[in-house]
């Protein structure tokens, strides 16, 4: 469980966060969604124990998200994170060094499915293979929390089916909890048990995927282009 | 994914449907066993809980047994199914009369539209 208690984040002048009250719950998958700067990568960064509230309080667990929030907490960066002289192996295994919690079989599973070469150095790899990548490792962690920022944006639809097929394959449904921020929500939509909409700061609406399907006919796609406007 | 869904039904009931149509269609028989939960996930790119109440729905409907330990079976009481066959059958027919109604057909005049787009078909072929 991630509690989000009276929170706030400023950056300078800058509001990035303002006044959230918010549970997400263990066992489920939500989508966070929002326009550029709306605040999803504060949010994911605060969870990780990247970014300290300027006020209120983040806990994951009952434990204050902090950097020792790194053992519960597995965060996959929009950004490049990788040394380049690295094969895929040695990142492997650094990263195994780095998190106690990572499995070698699961990472090595994970490889073959996403057809990584474990040779290969990370320089020479595609961008999409890069971002395979990534989610070998955050995937091979048996970890209770699972960030995901944007991490379909600027790869192809090869590459976004297997990402989607190895999170539905390796997430632990039970136990896991899995925020996806993205900007491809149409897409993911059907992976997804909920969506929170960031707007300005704020978290302007959370919803139940099928219920918004069964209540009102509306993806959430649609919802959003009918209701931008008014958050 | 791999299944492209309509923003107006619940997913879950897509899939209730797709399996339906299946049935319909003999790819899946009495007393198959389907997918586990995870597998037809996987397959369809839909998060499990959503498969799990595509289960749920076909238990209800009598479509489907759980049995425990094993995993989920097409029924294997065929009336069931003939049933469901022709429950798809009604629904398209009973589509297919809304949409010239709302052509301003006539039940006569559908019946002959019918009639003649069956023979044309027909000579088409010969």
């Amino acid at each position: 469980m991630i509690s989000f208690q009276k929170v706030t984040k400023k950056y300078g002048k800058e509001t990035a966060l303002q006044d959230i009250d918010f549970t997400f719950e263990q066992g489920k998958i939500y989508g966070l969604v929002g326009a550029n700067g709306s605040g999803k990568s504060t949010t994911l960064k605060m969870i990780a124990g990247l970014v300290q509230p300027t006020s209120g309080s983040v806990s994951v667990n009952g434990k204050k998200a902090n950097r020792r929030i790194a053992a519960d907490v597995s965060y996959l960066t929009e950004l490049d994170m990788f040394y380049e002289g690295f094969t895929v192996l040695d990142m492997l295994h650094f990263s195994a060094s780095q998190f106690q919690d990572l499995n070698m079989e699961t990472a090595y599973e994970l490889i073959s499915y996403m057809a990584l070469d474990k040779d290969k150095k990370i320089k020479e790899l595609s961008k999409g293979n890069r971002g395979r990548l990534k989610l070998v490792i955050s995937l091979s962690r048996k970890v209770p929390v699972l960030l995901l920022d944007e991490p379909f944006s600027g790869l192809d639809p090869m590459v976004r089916e297997s990402i989607v097929k190895g999170l539905l394959h390796y997430i632990d449904f039970d136990r896991q909890t899995v925020i996806i921020a993205t900007h491809e929500i149409a897409e993911i939509e059907p992976l997804l048990d909920d969506v929170v909409v960031i707007n300005q700061g704020h978290f302007a609406a959370h919803f139940h995927v099928e219920t918004l399907r069964e209540q009102y006919g509306l993806s959430v796609v649609e919802w959003m282009r009918e209701n931008i406007n008014q958050l | 994914m791999s299944d492209d869904f309509k923003a107006s039904r619940p997913i879950y009931m897509q899939i209730v449907d797709k399996i339906m149509q299946q049935i319909a269609r003999q790819e899946l028989k009495e007393g198959q066993k389907l997918p586990s939960v995870r597998e037809m996930a996987i397959e369809s790119g839909v998060n499990p809980n959503t498969i799990q109440r595509t289960y749920s729905e076909l238990e209800r409907m009598h479509i489907v047994e759980t049995k425990r330990g094993q995993g989920t079976f097409i029924t294997d009481k065929r009336e069931v199914l003939e049933e469901v066959k022709k429950k798809l059958q009604f629904d398209i027919v009973d589509r297919f009369i809304a949409n010239m109604k709302e052509l301003g057909m006539s039940e006569e005049e559908l019946i002959t539209e019918l009639t003649q787009h069956l023979n044309k078909r027909k000579e088409e072929k010969s």
